[in-house]
Protein backbone atom coordinates (compact mmCIF):
# COMPACT_ATOMS: atom_id res chain seq x y z
CA UNK A 1 0.00 0.00 0.00
CA UNK A 2 1.59 3.21 -1.38
CA UNK A 3 2.09 6.28 1.28
CA UNK A 4 2.03 9.84 -0.50
CA UNK A 5 3.48 12.35 1.68
CA UNK A 6 2.19 15.76 0.99
CA UNK A 7 4.20 17.50 3.22
CA UNK A 8 7.62 15.96 2.76
CA UNK A 9 6.74 15.45 -1.23
CA UNK A 10 7.57 11.65 -0.78
CA UNK A 11 5.99 8.49 -2.46
CA UNK A 12 6.85 5.10 -0.79
CA UNK A 13 5.67 2.01 -2.05
CA UNK A 14 6.35 -1.34 -1.20
CA UNK A 15 8.20 -3.97 -3.47
CA UNK A 16 8.10 -8.24 -2.04
CA UNK A 17 10.66 -10.59 -3.82
CA UNK A 18 9.08 -13.73 -3.60
CA UNK A 19 10.12 -17.63 -4.45
CA UNK A 20 11.33 -20.91 -3.75
CA UNK A 21 14.35 -21.42 -0.56
CA UNK A 22 17.18 -20.46 -2.22
CA UNK A 23 15.93 -19.18 -5.72
CA UNK A 24 18.30 -16.08 -4.76
CA UNK A 25 15.78 -13.51 -3.04
CA UNK A 26 18.35 -12.40 -1.39
CA UNK A 27 21.09 -11.87 -3.67
CA UNK A 28 18.76 -9.92 -5.51
CA UNK A 29 18.41 -7.10 -2.83
CA UNK A 30 22.75 -7.94 -2.12
CA UNK A 31 23.28 -6.73 -5.47
CA UNK A 32 20.75 -3.68 -5.64
CA UNK A 33 22.45 -2.50 -2.26
CA UNK A 34 26.25 -3.05 -3.64
CA UNK A 35 25.61 -1.28 -6.79
CA UNK A 36 23.37 1.59 -5.77
CA UNK A 37 25.03 5.18 -4.57
CA UNK A 38 25.22 5.79 -0.96
CA UNK A 39 22.77 8.70 -1.34
CA UNK A 40 20.13 6.66 -3.05
CA UNK A 41 20.02 4.11 -0.43
CA UNK A 42 19.57 3.07 3.49
CA UNK A 43 20.99 0.51 5.49
CA UNK A 44 20.10 -3.11 4.21
CA UNK A 45 18.79 -5.46 7.06
CA UNK A 46 18.96 -9.17 6.90
CA UNK A 47 16.36 -10.92 9.61
CA UNK A 48 18.32 -14.43 8.90
CA UNK A 49 18.89 -17.22 10.95
CA UNK A 50 22.83 -18.71 11.86
CA UNK A 51 23.43 -19.73 8.51
CA UNK A 52 22.11 -16.82 6.70
CA UNK A 53 19.18 -18.27 5.82
CA UNK A 54 16.06 -15.43 5.59
CA UNK A 55 14.26 -15.90 8.98
CA UNK A 56 11.80 -13.08 8.50
CA UNK A 57 12.74 -10.89 5.70
CA UNK A 58 15.32 -8.52 4.34
CA UNK A 59 14.77 -5.02 3.69
CA UNK A 60 16.32 -2.43 1.48
CA UNK A 61 14.58 1.43 1.13
CA UNK A 62 15.83 2.48 -1.88
CA UNK A 63 15.54 6.42 -3.56
CA UNK A 64 14.86 6.08 -7.72
CA UNK A 65 14.52 9.97 -8.17
CA UNK A 66 12.13 12.16 -8.47
CA UNK A 67 8.63 12.77 -10.30
CA UNK A 68 6.91 15.84 -10.84
CA UNK A 69 9.16 17.42 -7.68
CA UNK A 70 7.78 13.63 -5.16
CA UNK A 71 10.99 11.84 -4.15
CA UNK A 72 10.11 8.11 -5.09
CA UNK A 73 11.03 5.99 -2.61
CA UNK A 74 11.11 2.20 -2.68
CA UNK A 75 10.87 0.09 -0.10
CA UNK A 76 12.41 -3.37 -1.10
CA UNK A 77 11.27 -6.82 0.74
CA UNK A 78 12.17 -10.55 0.48
CA UNK A 79 9.92 -12.90 2.34
CA UNK A 80 12.14 -16.51 3.68
CA UNK A 81 11.59 -19.30 1.07
CA UNK A 82 11.41 -21.96 3.16
CA UNK A 83 7.89 -23.55 2.76
CA UNK A 84 7.69 -23.75 7.28
CA UNK A 85 7.82 -19.96 7.10
CA UNK A 86 4.34 -19.30 5.69
CA UNK A 87 2.87 -17.52 8.55
CA UNK A 88 5.78 -15.27 8.45
CA UNK A 89 5.50 -15.17 4.54
CA UNK A 90 1.76 -13.75 4.25
CA UNK A 91 2.85 -10.80 7.26
CA UNK A 92 5.01 -9.36 4.98
CA UNK A 93 2.86 -9.37 1.61
CA UNK A 94 0.61 -7.05 3.98
CA UNK A 95 0.53 -3.92 2.09
CA UNK A 96 2.93 -4.61 -0.80
CA UNK A 97 2.49 -2.75 -3.39
CA UNK A 98 4.47 -4.94 -5.96
CA UNK A 99 5.59 -8.20 -6.17
CA UNK A 100 8.73 -10.34 -8.13
CA UNK A 101 8.71 -13.83 -8.09
CA UNK A 102 12.12 -15.11 -8.39
CA UNK A 103 12.01 -18.64 -10.04
CA UNK A 104 15.20 -21.05 -9.46
CA UNK A 105 15.79 -21.98 -13.11
CA UNK A 106 17.19 -25.70 -12.14
CA UNK A 107 15.37 -28.55 -13.63
CA UNK A 108 15.17 -29.67 -9.76
CA UNK A 109 13.32 -26.94 -8.50
CA UNK A 110 10.42 -26.64 -11.46
CA UNK A 111 8.26 -27.83 -8.71
CA UNK A 112 8.96 -25.93 -5.53
CA UNK A 113 8.63 -23.10 -8.07
CA UNK A 114 5.21 -23.83 -9.04
CA UNK A 115 4.51 -24.48 -5.45
CA UNK A 116 5.42 -20.82 -4.62
CA UNK A 117 3.81 -19.27 -7.09
CA UNK A 118 0.62 -20.75 -5.75
CA UNK A 119 1.32 -20.10 -2.18
CA UNK A 120 1.85 -16.70 -3.80
CA UNK A 121 -1.43 -16.40 -5.27
CA UNK A 122 -3.27 -18.20 -1.80
CA UNK A 123 -1.15 -15.75 0.50
CA UNK A 124 -1.71 -12.50 -1.71
CA UNK A 125 -5.88 -13.59 -1.47
CA UNK A 126 -6.14 -13.52 2.25
CA UNK A 127 -4.84 -9.77 2.01
CA UNK A 128 -7.26 -8.59 -0.88
CA UNK A 129 -4.92 -9.03 -3.77
CA UNK A 130 -5.66 -10.64 -6.76
CA UNK A 131 -2.26 -12.05 -8.48
CA UNK A 132 -3.44 -12.00 -12.09
CA UNK A 133 -4.05 -7.71 -11.27
CA UNK A 134 -1.56 -6.74 -9.07
CA UNK A 135 1.99 -5.41 -10.28
CA UNK A 136 3.83 -8.66 -10.81
CA UNK A 137 7.04 -9.79 -13.01
CA UNK A 138 9.07 -12.79 -13.35
CA UNK A 139 12.48 -13.54 -12.71
CA UNK A 140 13.97 -16.65 -13.74
CA UNK A 141 17.46 -16.64 -11.51
CA UNK A 142 20.11 -18.98 -11.94
CA UNK A 143 20.63 -19.08 -15.99
CA UNK A 144 24.24 -19.76 -15.40
CA UNK A 145 23.53 -23.39 -13.73
CA UNK A 146 24.48 -26.37 -15.71
CA UNK A 147 20.97 -27.99 -14.74
CA UNK A 148 19.11 -25.06 -15.87
CA UNK A 149 16.05 -25.70 -18.04
CA UNK A 150 14.97 -24.08 -21.29
CA UNK A 151 13.35 -20.86 -20.28
CA UNK A 152 10.16 -22.13 -22.37
CA UNK A 153 10.07 -24.81 -20.46
CA UNK A 154 9.43 -22.44 -17.19
CA UNK A 155 6.20 -20.94 -18.82
CA UNK A 156 3.90 -22.61 -16.36
CA UNK A 157 5.27 -20.24 -13.57
CA UNK A 158 4.58 -17.55 -15.79
CA UNK A 159 0.77 -18.52 -17.02
CA UNK A 160 -0.42 -14.68 -17.01
CA UNK A 161 2.78 -14.13 -19.60
CA UNK A 162 3.54 -10.35 -17.28
CA UNK A 163 7.43 -8.97 -17.95
CA UNK A 164 10.01 -11.97 -17.48
CA UNK A 165 13.70 -11.46 -17.10
CA UNK A 166 16.28 -14.23 -17.44
CA UNK A 167 18.91 -13.60 -14.59
CA UNK A 168 22.15 -14.33 -12.57
CA UNK A 169 21.46 -12.38 -9.15
CA UNK A 170 25.14 -12.70 -8.15
CA UNK A 171 26.83 -10.77 -10.54
CA UNK A 172 23.76 -8.68 -11.69
CA UNK A 173 22.50 -10.12 -14.62
CA UNK A 174 19.06 -9.09 -15.31
CA UNK A 175 18.49 -7.69 -11.40
CA UNK A 176 18.18 -4.23 -12.30
CA UNK A 177 16.40 -4.98 -15.34
CA UNK A 178 13.80 -6.43 -13.20
CA UNK A 179 13.43 -3.97 -10.58
CA UNK A 180 12.83 -0.82 -12.96
CA UNK A 181 9.79 -3.57 -14.81
CA UNK A 182 7.96 -3.64 -11.76
CA UNK A 183 9.18 -0.19 -9.90
CA UNK A 184 7.21 0.99 -13.34
CA UNK A 185 4.35 -1.26 -13.16
CA UNK A 186 3.99 0.41 -9.42
CA UNK A 187 4.11 3.72 -10.49
CA UNK A 188 1.80 3.04 -13.63
CA UNK A 189 -0.96 1.46 -11.44
CA UNK A 190 -0.80 4.30 -8.79
CA UNK A 191 -1.47 7.00 -11.53
CA UNK A 192 -4.15 4.97 -12.93
CA UNK A 193 -5.41 5.62 -8.89
CA UNK A 194 -4.74 1.83 -7.71
CA UNK B 1 -6.17 -2.94 -4.71
CA UNK B 2 -6.41 -1.29 -1.71
CA UNK B 3 -5.54 2.32 -1.63
CA UNK B 4 -2.77 3.79 0.15
CA UNK B 5 -2.42 6.42 2.75
CA UNK B 6 -2.02 10.17 1.53
CA UNK B 7 -0.83 12.43 3.95
CA UNK B 8 -1.28 16.29 3.49
CA UNK B 9 0.16 19.10 4.64
CA UNK B 10 -2.23 20.19 7.45
CA UNK B 11 -3.35 17.07 9.23
CA UNK B 12 1.05 16.39 8.85
CA UNK B 13 1.19 19.50 11.23
CA UNK B 14 -1.24 18.17 13.73
CA UNK B 15 0.65 14.87 13.83
CA UNK B 16 3.96 16.26 14.22
CA UNK B 17 2.59 19.12 16.78
CA UNK B 18 1.00 15.87 18.64
CA UNK B 19 4.40 13.64 18.23
CA UNK B 20 6.10 16.82 19.60
CA UNK B 21 4.29 16.95 22.57
CA UNK B 22 4.28 13.52 23.63
CA UNK B 23 7.65 13.60 23.25
CA UNK B 24 7.57 16.63 26.05
CA UNK B 25 5.23 15.34 28.45
CA UNK B 26 6.26 11.59 28.52
CA UNK B 27 10.02 12.72 28.77
CA UNK B 28 10.84 10.81 26.28
CA UNK B 29 13.91 10.50 24.19
CA UNK B 30 12.06 10.25 20.91
CA UNK B 31 8.71 9.60 19.66
CA UNK B 32 7.98 8.15 15.73
CA UNK B 33 4.73 7.26 14.30
CA UNK B 34 5.09 4.50 11.74
CA UNK B 35 1.85 3.41 9.15
CA UNK B 36 1.50 -0.74 10.02
CA UNK B 37 3.29 -1.51 6.57
CA UNK B 38 6.42 -0.44 7.55
CA UNK B 39 6.41 3.91 6.27
CA UNK B 40 7.36 5.65 8.58
CA UNK B 41 5.03 8.90 9.10
CA UNK B 42 6.81 11.10 11.62
CA UNK B 43 9.43 11.73 14.29
CA UNK B 44 10.19 13.69 17.10
CA UNK B 45 13.12 14.21 19.70
CA UNK B 46 16.46 12.93 19.19
CA UNK B 47 15.71 11.05 15.95
CA UNK B 48 18.67 12.60 13.88
CA UNK B 49 20.94 9.68 15.14
CA UNK B 50 18.82 7.19 14.22
CA UNK B 51 18.28 5.37 11.05
CA UNK B 52 14.36 5.78 11.37
CA UNK B 53 13.34 3.76 8.02
CA UNK B 54 14.94 0.81 9.56
CA UNK B 55 12.91 1.50 12.66
CA UNK B 56 9.92 1.76 10.92
CA UNK B 57 10.50 -1.18 9.17
CA UNK B 58 11.60 -3.18 11.58
CA UNK B 59 8.39 -1.96 13.87
CA UNK B 60 6.02 -3.10 11.18
CA UNK B 61 7.42 -6.34 11.09
CA UNK B 62 7.36 -6.34 15.01
CA UNK B 63 4.23 -5.28 15.27
CA UNK B 64 2.67 -7.63 12.22
CA UNK B 65 4.57 -10.88 13.49
CA UNK B 66 3.10 -10.06 17.27
CA UNK B 67 -0.31 -9.37 15.58
CA UNK B 68 0.53 -13.04 13.72
CA UNK B 69 1.18 -14.05 17.26
CA UNK B 70 -2.26 -12.86 18.74
CA UNK B 71 -4.63 -14.50 16.55
CA UNK B 72 -3.06 -17.37 16.94
CA UNK B 73 -4.15 -17.50 20.50
CA UNK B 74 -7.33 -16.24 19.55
CA UNK B 75 -7.34 -12.06 20.24
CA UNK B 76 -7.60 -9.78 17.90
CA UNK B 77 -4.10 -7.95 18.54
CA UNK B 78 -1.77 -6.32 20.98
CA UNK B 79 -2.25 -3.26 21.16
CA UNK B 80 0.25 -2.53 23.08
CA UNK B 81 3.68 -3.32 24.01
CA UNK B 82 6.77 -2.68 25.65
CA UNK B 83 10.27 -3.65 25.21
CA UNK B 84 12.62 -3.15 28.54
CA UNK B 85 16.44 -2.53 27.48
CA UNK B 86 19.35 -1.89 30.32
CA UNK B 87 19.15 1.48 29.78
CA UNK B 88 16.71 2.71 27.02
CA UNK B 89 13.24 1.04 26.61
CA UNK B 90 10.32 1.04 23.79
CA UNK B 91 6.76 0.94 24.02
CA UNK B 92 4.45 0.52 21.20
CA UNK B 93 1.46 0.89 20.37
CA UNK B 94 -1.39 0.81 17.71
CA UNK B 95 -3.56 3.64 16.88
CA UNK B 96 -6.59 4.21 14.75
CA UNK B 97 -5.63 0.15 13.95
CA UNK B 98 -2.90 1.39 11.48
CA UNK B 99 -0.25 3.28 12.45
CA UNK B 100 2.38 2.49 15.60
CA UNK B 101 3.10 5.12 17.76
CA UNK B 102 6.61 4.11 19.33
CA UNK B 103 8.16 6.40 21.84
CA UNK B 104 11.53 5.28 23.10
CA UNK B 105 12.92 6.62 26.50
CA UNK B 106 15.46 6.26 29.07
CA UNK B 107 15.65 6.36 33.06
CA UNK B 108 14.29 10.27 32.96
CA UNK B 109 11.16 8.80 32.16
CA UNK B 110 8.91 6.24 33.43
CA UNK B 111 6.86 3.14 31.78
CA UNK B 112 4.38 4.90 34.20
CA UNK B 113 3.86 8.22 32.63
CA UNK B 114 4.78 7.29 28.83
CA UNK B 115 1.80 4.65 28.96
CA UNK B 116 -0.50 7.88 30.11
CA UNK B 117 0.44 10.21 27.78
CA UNK B 118 0.77 7.58 25.13
CA UNK B 119 -3.45 6.98 25.80
CA UNK B 120 -3.89 10.60 25.43
CA UNK B 121 -1.66 11.55 22.15
CA UNK B 122 -3.26 7.89 20.58
CA UNK B 123 -7.35 9.42 20.96
CA UNK B 124 -5.49 12.79 19.26
CA UNK B 125 -4.21 10.95 16.69
CA UNK B 126 -6.91 8.55 16.40
CA UNK B 127 -9.19 11.69 15.61
CA UNK B 128 -6.72 12.63 12.99
CA UNK B 129 -6.88 9.80 11.01
CA UNK B 130 -10.20 9.86 10.96
CA UNK B 131 -10.13 12.83 9.50
CA UNK B 132 -7.78 11.47 6.91
CA UNK B 133 -9.74 8.54 6.04
CA UNK B 134 -12.83 11.10 5.28
CA UNK B 135 -10.83 13.14 2.85
CA UNK B 136 -9.45 10.46 1.31
CA UNK B 137 -12.63 8.51 0.52
CA UNK B 138 -14.60 11.73 -0.27
CA UNK B 139 -15.84 12.17 -3.50
CA UNK B 140 -13.17 13.89 -6.32
CA UNK B 141 -10.83 12.43 -4.12
CA UNK B 142 -9.08 11.60 -6.92
CA UNK B 143 -5.33 10.25 -7.37
CA UNK B 144 -2.71 12.65 -6.76
CA UNK B 145 -0.53 11.16 -9.07
CA UNK B 146 -3.53 10.68 -12.16
CA UNK B 147 -1.75 13.87 -13.73
CA UNK B 148 1.74 12.03 -13.91
CA UNK B 149 2.22 10.79 -17.79
CA UNK B 150 3.84 7.44 -18.99
CA UNK B 151 6.78 9.90 -20.32
CA UNK B 152 7.26 10.64 -16.24
CA UNK B 153 7.63 7.34 -15.36
CA UNK B 154 9.83 6.21 -18.31
CA UNK B 155 12.23 9.40 -17.18
CA UNK B 156 12.82 8.39 -14.20
CA UNK B 157 14.52 5.45 -15.62
CA UNK B 158 16.14 6.51 -18.20
CA UNK B 159 20.39 7.13 -17.38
Amino acid sequence: MSFINYSSREINCKIVYYGPGLCGKTTNLQYVYAKTNPEAKGKMISLATETERTLFFDFLPLSLGEIRGFKTRFHLYTVPGQVFYDASRKLILKGVDGVVFVADSQLERMEANLESVENLRTNLAEQGYDLDRVPYVVQYNKRDLPSAVALEEQRAINPRNVPAFAAVAPTGVGVFDTLKAIAKQVLTELKRGG
Amino acid sequence: MNSGLVMYEEEFRQIAGICDRLTRDANAKVVFLVDKNGQLIASSGQAQNLDTTSLASLTAGNVAAMGGLAKLIGEKEFPNQFHEGERESLHMSIVAGRVVLVVIFDAKSSLGLVRLRVKKAGEELGRVFDVLAKRQAAPGAQSPFAEITDDDIDNLFSE
